[in-house]
């Protein structure tokens, strides 16, 4: 039976606040779904806490909404010991990165086969607009009257940093690329983080915008894509290698488009990767990339852990009596 | 030459050395081949946290010290017969312990100006006369290794290393101990290294001899068999029975067993031994922390798993949200915590049973938690199974509640018969289980089991039982978000009487006399110095009843009705009155509280004064 989108709505009332970006993204998900060809019981999604993990709700599968930081390890957990699953976990910016950044880190270096996907709204939504680990350097909140002094991460960094073996950003307003992206991130094997750039409008609204808006987008962004040559959308500046080995953005009339990076998501050397993630200005946004900077084979931890448990079985299952009794036994008559 | 054999009922021999003599792998030997030869045995490992705290000094002192018995005995004993004392450290850390007349054996070449002055003695104590009321036999353990080995093709502190093995022979002769099975296990342990094979039998053999040449040992003693019920036994460590009562379990339920886990002492040996058993379709992860270990037995569990996270009192600390999270979500978990001394880092490596209140009530919110606490060594393989019967049957978290002391004491434990463990098997959830008005059917995931409670176990994968579960409260049966008052209340009642309507076996009491007006009540591992202490008084002619819970929570039906037939109750805890406290809260009985959190199990003979005071009292 072929399936739409409308077979992963749940009849729960979705409860975000209107014109959340999450709404944005949740349709996304829900249209992109039947592509994975997965029979819906055959899908998992797990959540931390925070708005954004309330996902799991709405979505017509199996699902967990647990606490606050921990989806990763209880989604490596499931994933490790059910393989026949495809496993999902929404997180937020404070979810992943303040209280899980541990699990998260350890997820992504393990490349357990889980598909995380991070909702970046720069800002703590459900506890009513505290600064994240995601904003700005200061950033005015309830929390930071002064403006926060802690400066952010970024989470594309991060997770290149931790030896993730999938990479990607998007935007919520974009369905085509959140799509795109999404349908890489599925088949890839092993830990896939996505991040994703959300609006949350009630605390942190415009948080994107620049990035959003049609006027001035195209000469903030890069569009990152395979075999193409990393320059901006409107194409008047380009990441070049500068001198120092390092990464920068020149005038592509300038230099000429040959002297211009031909993006490889593939590369197994995370360094361009890493320097592309570190482009952009955080307050500004400008030279931003999307789409997917690390897509590199290796081995998922779960097909390596049963792998183990196969080599094991294969000199023959364990005999409970033998084992309990041990090789030193006395009789008692 | 023979020499006078002389027979003994029981002897509690104490190797003492430095953490790098090698005192634990000696007392596990001689322990094996005691259980072999049929006494009844107990021991009480006592080592350091640090591996390696510097050499010769108090603070590095390891020991190791076992209690053999030609009858039924259940503690490592209060004051050895015997001290084994490698270096002047050994000899000062034990000798309190130690009663007059006791036999002292010390390693003399240890006993340099250099050595005794690191911990204090300004001459050897044992040529200044001190140890006048001992019987001390002075040997030149290390030069008499040495010198046994020099034909072997090793170093000389290699030669040096084998003065344990030395030591084990000597004491092996004196006790008349079987030597095969130390022979076997010595093969397999250096089966890669033939020239330290060679050296260590060769070490073992002249221990063994010297004992039979020397003029300090006039007599051999014996001890024999001890009577026990038929059947084929073996020596057994707590925490190795508790994996095996989980891998049994797990088979038994038919279920794959998943363990998530974080290295901490004194349940690391846990996470090692099952690490081993993957062809039992055993799985184990080591976790990023305690929190990860927990949360990836949950995920475990919500698919289909037998899960399982071991650790210890700060670990559960760590882990208590997510506890929370299981007690909320209704999904079958076992938490192992093998306590320690705490607060914080505590006493790492020693024992106390002060996480009771902990497990029971460390979480937010009301969030009831079963608790089942082994009383011995062997005994953690029956508490580990009967954890989780609790935790499949009622879809709950259950605390098995190990320590220390049961975790690294062994006994000889009677092997089981496969085939009469309990059958766990369960039954995943297939189909839906609630009809509509209009006839339509749905799937409810807290539709609840009317006898016991438990909510549907519903895997991912189940074609049709798609839902959603979280920490949020839900609404009865059909499981949807709910915020309602009502229904928070009766989520919370309900989530209560599971756990309160768990069936769990009668509290038993043990008053042979039948005329005794004090009972001993204890949990966890104070079974055996309770136990003695009761079998003290009552050879004294104090009559005393003894009763031990294994259930905390919720405690056996019958346990208000036994607590009333006595005119006092002693409650005898390493802390500072945890069990007594629930009982005087629960059954408004003014139970006494005997509390020691000293990192060692209680002295027989200390709880029999306690007993003979309270009864002077009635
Ligand atoms: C242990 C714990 N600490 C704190 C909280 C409160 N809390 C809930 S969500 C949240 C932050 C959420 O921010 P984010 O992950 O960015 O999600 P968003 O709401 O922005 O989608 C916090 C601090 C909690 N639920 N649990
Ligand atoms: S607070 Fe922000 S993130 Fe949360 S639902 Fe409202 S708009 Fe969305
Ligand atoms: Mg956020």
């Amino acid at each position: 039976m072929k399936q739409s989108a409308k077979d992963f709505k749940t009849d729960q009332e979705v409860r975000w606040c209107p014109g959340c970006g999450d709404y944005a993204i949740l349709a996304g998900v829900q249209s992109f779904m039947p592509e994975l060809g997965l029979a819906k019981e055959n899908i998992v999604w797990i959540s931390g806490i925070g708005c954004s993990s309330r996902f799991p709700y709405y979505m017509n599968t199996f699902g967990m909404h647990s606490i606050h930081g921990r989806a990763p390890a209880i989604a490596s957990g499931l994933a490790i010991t059910r393989p026949d699953l495809s496993v999902w976990v929404v997180t937020g910016d404070g979810d992943a990165l303040s209280i899980g950044g541990n699990h998260l880190i350890h997820a992504l270096r393990r490349n357990v086969n889980l598909k995380i996907l991070l909702f970046n709204n720069r800002i703590y939504g459900l506890t009513k607009g505290q600064y994240s680990p995601t904003s700005e350097v200061g950033k005015v909140t309830k929390s930071t009257p002064m403006g926060s002094l802690d400066h952010p991460f970024n989470p594309v960094s991060l997770a290149i940093g931790a030896e993730a073996s999938f990479v990607a950003r998007t935007i919520d307003s974009d369905r085509k690329h959140l799509t795109e992206t999404l349908r890489r991130a599925a088949l890839h094997e092993g830990t896939a983080l996505v991040e994703i750039y959300q609006n949350c409008n009630i605390f942190n609204d415009g948080a994107w915008d620049p990035l959003k808006d049609s006027e001035h987008r195209d000469s903030l962004m890069f569009r990152l894509e395979d075999g193409q040559p990393i320059t901006l959308v409107d194409g008047s500046r380009g990441v070049v290698r500068a001198a120092n080995g390092s990464l920068e953005i020149a005038d592509v009339a300038e230099v000429g488009i040959e002297s211009v990076l031909v993006h490889d998501s593939r590369n197994p050397d995370p360094a361009v990767a890493f320097a592309l993630s570190h482009l952009s200005d955080s307050v500004t946004l400008a030279d931003t990339p999307i789409g997917v900077f690390r897509d590199v084979p290796r081995a998922s931890y779960d097909s390596a852990f049963h792998a183990q448990i196969e080599s094991a079985k294969a000199g023959g299952r364990g005999d409970l009596g033998s084992l309990l009794a041990g090789n030193d036994t006395w009789e008692i008559a | 030459m023979s020499k006078q054999v002389v027979q003994l009922s029981r002897v509690i021999i104490r190797f003492a050395g430095d953490s790098g003599d090698g005192m634990q792998l000696t007392g596990d030997q001689f322990t094996s081949r005691t259980a072999w030869f049929g006494n009844d045995v107990a021991t009480l490992p006592d080592f350091p946290a640090e591996i390696r705290a510097p050499a010769g000094t108090i603070p590095g002192v390891s020991a190791f010290q076992l209690h053999f018995a030609d009858h039924d005995i259940t503690t490592a004993g209060d004051t050895p017969n015997v001290l084994v004392a490698m270096n002047p450290a050994a000899l000062k850390a034990n000798m309190r312990d130690l009663p007059r007349g006791a036999d002292i054996i010390v390693n003399t070449d240890e006993f340099t100006p250099r050595n005794l002055a690191k911990v204090g003695y300004a001459a050897s104590p044992v040529d200044d006369g001190s140890l006048e009321s001992y019987s001390v036999h002075p040997i030149p353990l290390t030069s008499l290794t040495v010198e046994a080995l020099r034909s072997f093709d090793i170093t000389k502190k290699e030669a040096e290393r084998a003065k344990n093995m030395f030591a084990l022979g000597l004491l092996s002769w004196l006790y008349h101990r079987p030597t095969e099975g130390t022979l076997t296990f010595l093969k397999q342990k250096f089966a890669k290294k033939p020239q330290i094979l060679a050296a260590n039998i060769a070490a073992f053999e002249a221990g063994w001899s010297f004992g039979e040449t020397t003029e300090d040992f006039s007599v051999q003693y014996e001890v024999q068999p001890a009577p026990m019920l038929a059947g084929r036994y073996r020596n057994i460590h707590g925490n190795l029975a508790l994996s095996y009562g989980l891998i049994a379990a797990a088979q038994r339920a038919e279920l794959p067993l998943f363990l998530g886990s974080y290295p901490i002492t004194p349940a690391s040996d846990i996470l090692h031994e099952l690490s081993k058993h993957k062809k039992f379709d055993v799985m184990t992860f080591q976790a990023e922390d305690e929190i990860a270990g927990v949360g990836s037995a949950i995920g475990a569990a919500y698919g289909g798993m037998l899960a399982v996270t071991t650790t210890s009192g700060p670990g559960v600390a760590l882990k208590s949200e997510a506890i929370g999270l299981a007690v909320s979500l209704e999904l079958p978990l076992v938490i192992v915590d093998v306590q320690r001394g705490g607060p914080s880092t505590g006493l790492p490596t020693k024992t106390e049973q002060a996480d009771l209140l902990q497990a029971m009530f460390g979480r937010n919110g009301e969030a009831p938690v079963p608790i089942v606490a082994p009383r011995s060594p062997g005994d953690c393989f029956d508490a580990a199974i009967e954890a989780v019967r609790i935790a499949t049957t009622y879809r709950t978290p259950v605390f098995l509640l190990s320590d220390g002391y049961v975790a690294n004491g062994s006994e000889p434990w009677r092997i089981p018969d496969v085939d009469s463990l309990p059958d766990l098997r369960v039954a995943f959830a297939t189909e839906h289980n609630h009809t509509n008005d209009d006839g339509s059917t749905e799937f409810w995931p807290f539709q609840r089991d009317p006898e016991t409670l438990a909510r549907p176990w519903a895997v991912p994968g189940t074609k049709g039982l798609e839902h959603r579960i979280g920490g949020i409260e839900k609404a009865d049966g059909i499981g949807n978000i709910s915020y309602d008052p009502d229904n928070h209340d009766r989520m919370t009642r309900l989530r209560q009487a599971k756990v309160d309507g768990i069936t769990v076996p009668d509290l038993e009491v043990a008053d042979p006399d039948g005329d005794a007006r004090v009972l001993m009540l204890g949990w966890g591992s104070t079974y055996g110095p309770i136990n003695a202490a009761c079998e003290i008084a009552r050879r004294s002619g104090v009559s005393v009843a003894q009763a031990h819970l294994r259930h905390l929570n919720p405690f056996p039906a019958n346990t208000a009705e036994v607590l009333r037939r006595y005119d006092k109750v002693v409650i005898p805890e390493m802390n500072l009155g945890q069990l007594a406290l629930l009982i005087r809260g629960r059954y408004l009985v003014d139970a006494i509280s005997y509390n020691q959190v000293r990192g060692l199990p209680f002295k027989g003979e200390e709880l029999a004064g306690v007993i003979k005071d309270v009864v002077a009292s009635v």
